[in-house]
């Protein structure tokens, strides 16, 4: 890419803020943390692959989905079953009734190992399977969806109910899925024990590496025509389908982004955490994950990474000294950051500390300050009930709708 | 299945299959039809709605509680009194929280999923905090409990049928309401072009509390008749979300009458499913069925025709 | 599980010789502790655990928000009580016991999370928690990689034994056979509907029921699995009429149980007709509370444990806990099986002369609680509990009457032949 592309792709204050965030991933948080915190911050992480995907289907693209769990989960299963295979071969699975199948399967009365599982004996085909499943299902979904105009609150309760499908049918089909418990004691990774600290440190960077490549896919994607279609979609779909353009194939690939996203967290999540359960992939996290989202800044890829960071340290801390205060904080935090703080972390930033920090590098340089032009547009709001007067955002901002 | 039995038992069965059906419709319809009310006005899920009908049930507890240690010569009918308690306690904080919460994002209904399911949050806590994290037991007066028999084979429960008539005049209720006063008017005039109405001198932002509050009041009522056939703890809101979402998104928003026609096919779907296969996948598919039906017809099973 | 785990229970034997050796070096240690006064930590203590010559860390690991702090909060309140009445009695060699308490949240991963806290940041010598198969499959593989001890208190579906877990609730078979085999001598059962949750524990169960049901010679006329959290009955209820069995094997958990009971009542199945008589093992008096005693009046229980025990230690227990967590208190089975854990450890502690998690487990089996509420129980090699099983009938005020009671200890066998 030349300098140029890569200027237009990261200006300066885009390029500051990714160094910041690798800066504190790749140093500040493996020197200061011991490897139990560290795992524990992989783990936060693999939550903001399914934000930053959030960040440009429901900042971007306006399209909420209460249901990104689904791919999650789908990414974190399809990374278990291979797992799961791996430590059940006959050797170590010698005391059940049929040797060489899932613990829980011989537990079912299965005898023979379901059809579905056995390409998953090969690495390259669970790879393969974690970035195709999830663009499947949400192509599909997003076909049905978005070609039939259906959005805003509609998509919500729809992905949530799929959702809630997945959970039961997980659940329900324990035999072939390991049902509520999950799949548990996953070992080795082609030989390479994954328990260890070691595993855990390589889990580690390879997940920070994996979020920031898609972090420059998100980037590639805001700065392009595409991004700035899906803002202008956002804000007013009509017009933009009347300028020729067809918007739901927009909206299509994006949700596969997110979901994409969301799946190589999964995966990561079941390597670092060394299970997965339907718990994760049920309504309860599906939302938590969007308020991660939020708390960040639904605008801003970074900030979605500072917000699931920080919203589970707030739990992880709050839940061991306070655990029945944490709900309460919880439940404050959304409604503080959707009525208060619309634009999460990164607008706070953007208002309050970035015109200093400007001021500071532009003294030290003694250069003019780099322009803070906030995100497209301040808020995203597509209205679908009837309201079509101007409305006053809470910052200020008259949007004229 | 069904060589082995005679044709009266078969009867009697479908006859109690029916009654069964009917008794999930009841139920579905009074889960949906506060939300449904909310939804169709402002286009707005309140992800609280479950803990607004936990509200209702606490409520009959206290109640009951009072009346069994104050009052127990009256204990009979205490239950009357507890649902009207409930619908005031669930309508005067749903009139907060518009208050509070819900007004300042009517033109951002995407966050307003997220701000009342925050409030969830902070209600099952309270709960808890309040009531202890264990289930608590409701007891019920003996006229509302067993069941009357109708025929030697076929019994009807009780508690089924009270829950059919709470629906039935729930329902009625609020068809009046809408269609035949001065707030309905009101409401359907708001719903259809919000600018103009309030151009005539329509108060919008009272017409919308007053709105939310019923829902909510409405959701209070629905809470503690389902002490009946659930459980009321902390989190017992949860059971019913999912159900309750998609009969009213199914439903199709601003129609009384789709709520009502979603509820009853998601119900007799539901329950002639459960009979013939296990409860897991029954569940499963007819989720899956909504939802199908929901991609090949987004705009759910009626829609009011308005200009956007 | 490998064989390497398993073959490390067959070190110890059980026989009766060694059990009396054991015995008596437990009174020697007993007696060389009130002797030479509190051994230095470092020697009882070799693998760097929280103990110091005063105090002695464990963790409570159960959750104490989400939907299973309904089920859990009886057990926290036991494994306190049991720690409180261990420090007044001078705590655990000589050292207090000082718990830490984490909260589960009702999700698995916070479990693992949580647990892998306590054994690597609090270092703590034994850990008491977990309540569903869920949470302790989550937790299982870092207790096994960092070594540590788990007390388990729930009844559960068997299939496991893990060299750190100690399971002080029944296993499966313990509670399942002896349930039916008294139906069927008691009351002439002679068929079933088996009804549940669905999710591994009712599912396991049931498959043992069926086996043993179709091994007596009887039938199983229906088997149904409800989604957790399930609310409406109806339908069930109605195929449970058109079949008609004898007895009713349920197995509902959590939120569906009182949807369930209360439906069925008002279907107008009188459950003190026993016509169908309903029979459980998922019902305690602490899901009796939510689900109203008037509505379970009639039904019956196969469990080990039930609050009406009338022996003397049983009484001394429900009289502390009422006096600790108020008159209004129930106390179930699991709650039960929750106190027993820090009492299992401090005796294993003590036998063994040592915090050290190895030298813990190798004294476990053969350890014997003669002051258990339940009566008396004892580690079995396998690390689950011998215990009798008893089956209660369900009054209207919430509480069992316990109308049977095994003769013997039944033997745990968390995985039994024939029935998998």
């Amino acid at each position: 890419m030349s300098y140029q592309g890569f200027r237009s792709l990261l200006p300066k204050k885009d390029l500051y803020s990714f160094l910041v965030l690798a800066l504190i991933l790749v140093v500040v948080l493996p020197l200061s943390l011991d490897i139990f915190r560290l795992n524990l911050v992989g783990k936060y992480l693999t939550y903001a692959f399914v934000a930053v995907g959030l960040v440009l289907c429901w900042g971007y693209g306006g399209i909420l989905s209460l249901g990104q769990g689904v791919f999650f989960g789908l990414g974190g299963y399809a990374m278990a079953m291979f797992l799961k295979l791996e430590a059940s071969d006959p050797e170590s699975t010698k005391i059940q009734s049929t040797p060489g199948i899932p613990d829980f399967m011989d537990w079912n009365q299965i005898t023979e190992l379901p059809f579905f599982w056995e390409p998953f004996y090969s690495f390259g085909f669970t790879l393969l399977a974690i970035i195709l499943l999830p663009t499947i299902l949400g192509y599909i979904i997003g076909v049905a969806m978005f070609k039939r105009r259906v959005g805003g609150v509609y998509f919500a309760i729809i992905t949530q109910a799929l959702a809630a499908i997945l959970t039961i049918l997980i659940i329900g089909q324990q035999g072939y899925t390991g049902g509520v418990n999950g799949m548990t004691d996953l070992r080795t990774l082609h030989g390479w024990d994954i328990r260890t600290d070691n595993a855990k440190y390589v889990f580690y960077f390879v997940c920070v590496f994996l979020l920031f490549v898609c972090l420059f896919i998100a980037q590639f994607i805001r700065k392009s025509k595409l991004g700035r279609l899906l803002v202008a979609m956002r804000d007013k779909e009509d017009r933009v389908r009347f300028s020729g353009y067809d918007v739901s194939n927009f909206k299509i690939f994006v949700f596969c982004v997110g979901a994409i996203f969301a799946a190589i967290g999964g995966a990561m999540f079941t390597l670092q955490v060394g299970f997965m359960s339907p718990t994760l992939v049920g309504i309860v996290p599906s939302i938590e994950m969007v308020i991660f989202c939020a708390v960040g800044g639904r605008l801003s890829i970074i900030g979605a990474v500072y917000g699931a960071l920080l919203v589970n340290f707030a739990k992880t801390s709050f839940s061991e000294s306070f655990p029945e205060l944490w709900l309460f904080a919880m439940g404050g935090l959304f409604i503080a950051v959707v009525m208060a703080f619309p634009n999460g972390l990164a607008g706070l930033y953007n208002t309050y500390a970035a015109p200093k920090v400007d001021a500071f590098f532009a003294k030290l340089f003694g250069k003019t300050p780099v322009s803070h032009s906030s995100p497209p547009t301040p808020l995203p709001s597509k209205p679908t009930n009837t309201k079509t007067e101007s409305v006053t955002l809470p910052q200020g901002v008259v949007h004229e709708q | 299945m069904f060589a082995e039995y005679s044709s009266s038992e078969l009867l009697s069965i479908f006859a109690m299959q029916g009654v069964a059906g009917l008794i999930l419709f009841s139920v579905f319809v009074l889960m949906a039809l506060g939300l449904a009310i909310i939804f169709g006005q402002m286009g707005v899920i309140n992800m609280a709605h479950g803990e607004f009908m936990i509200l209702g049930a606490y409520v009959t507890y206290l109640t009951s509680h009072v009346f069994s240690t104050y009052l127990p010569d009256f204990f009979s009918i205490y239950f009357i009194l507890a649902m009207i308690l409930a619908f005031i306690a669930a309508a005067a904080l749903g009139a907060l929280v518009e208050w509070a919460m819900i007004r300042h994002l009517y033109h951002r209904p995407l966050d307003t999923l997220l701000a009342t399911w925050g409030l969830s949050l902070i209600l099952q806590q309270t709960y808890r905090t309040v009531f202890g994290p264990r289930e608590v037991g409701v007891t019920l007066p003996d006229w509302l409990m067993g069941s009357y028999q109708l025929t030697e084979s076929i019994e009807l429960p009780i508690n089924g049928l009270f829950v059919m008539c709470l629906a039935l005049g729930i329902s009625l209720a609020v068809a009046l309401l809408m269609y035949r006063s001065r707030w309905g008017t009101q409401v359907r005039a708001v719903v259809q072009n919000r600018p103009m109405a309030g151009a005539v001198g329509i108060n919008t932002g009272k017409v919308d509390r007053v709105t939310f509050a019923l829902g909510c009041g409405i959701a209070g009522v629905a809470g503690s008749a389902f002490t009946m056939i659930g459980s009321t703890g902390p989190t017992s809101g949860q059971l019913y979300i999912v159900d309750t979402f998609l009969v009213v998104v199914f439903g199709g928003a601003s129609s009384l009458l789709g709520t009502i026609a979603s509820a009853f096919s998601i119900s007799q779907a539901q329950s002639t499913m459960e009979f013939f296969m296990s409860g897991s996948m029954s569940k499963v598919l007819t989720l899956l069925f909504v939802v199908l039906i929901l991609m090949l017809r987004p705009q759910g099973l009626f829609t009011l025709k308005v200009r956007r | 599980m490998n064989k390497t785990l398993l073959s490390s229970f067959h070190v110890s034997p059980r026989t009766q010789g060694a059990g009396m050796k054991t015995w008596k070096k437990c009174l020697l240690t007993l007696a060389a502790s009130l002797v030479f006064g509190n051994a230095q930590a470092a020697d009882v203590n070799t693998t760097g655990l929280a103990v110091t010559d005063t105090t002695v860390k464990v963790g409570i690991l159960h959750s104490v928000t989400g939907t299973m702090s309904i089920s859990e909060t009886g057990s926290v309140q036991a494994e306190k009580l049991a720690i409180d009445q261990i420090n007044a009695m001078g705590g655990v060699l000589g050292r207090k016991i000082e718990y830490i308490q984490e909260d589960g949240a009702s999700d698995w991963p916070t479990f693992a999370e949580k647990s892998k806290k306590l054994l690597v940041n609090d270092k703590v010598a034994a850990v008491f928690g977990c309540w569903t198969s869920a949470s302790r499959k989550a937790v299982l593989p870092i207790f096994e990689q960092y070594n540590g001890m788990l007390y388990y208190p729930t009844f559960y579906e068997g299939l496991e034994q893990s060299p750190n877990v100690i399971y002080t609730g029944q296993e499966a078979t313990q509670q399942i056979i002896a349930g039916i085999d008294w139906v069927t001598k008691t009351k002439g059962a002679k068929s079933f509907y088996l009804l549940g949750s669905d999710y591994i524990w009712p599912r396991t169960s049931n498959k043992i029921a069926r086996k043993h049901i179709e091994k007596l010679g009887l039938s199983v006329v229906g088997e149904e699995y409800y989604p957790l959290g399930h609310t409406q009955f109806n339908s069930v209820i109605n195929k449970i009429k058109l079949k008609k069995p004898d007895v009713i094997y349920a197995i509902v958990v959590g939120g569906s149980n009182v949807a369930f009971y209360k439906q069925l009542k008002a279907a107008g199945i009188d459950m003190t007709k026993e016509k169908p008589l309903v029979l459980t093992i998922s019902v305690t008096e602490d899901e009796i509370l939510g689900i109203g005693g008037e509505n379970m009046v009639g039904a019956y229980a196969a469990m080990k444990y039930f609050q009406s025990l009338p022996n003397e230690n049983n009484k001394k227990f429900v009289a502390d806990f009422k006096a600790k967590y108020g008159k209004d208190i129930v106390i179930g089975d699991v709650t039960q099986a929750a106190y027993l854990g820090p009492w299992l450890w401090k005796a294993a502690v003590e036998k063994a002369g040592s915090f050290d998690i190895d030298k813990v487990r190798a004294a476990s089996p053969g350890i014997e609680l003669t002051t258990a509420p339940e009566g008396y129980v004892k580690v079995h090699p396998n690390h689950h509990l011998w215990s009798k099983t008893r089956i209660g009938h369900a009054r209207t005020d919430g509480q069992y009457d316990v109308v049977f009671e095994t003769k013997d200890l039944i033997e745990p066998d968390p995985f039994p032949k024939g029935y998998q």
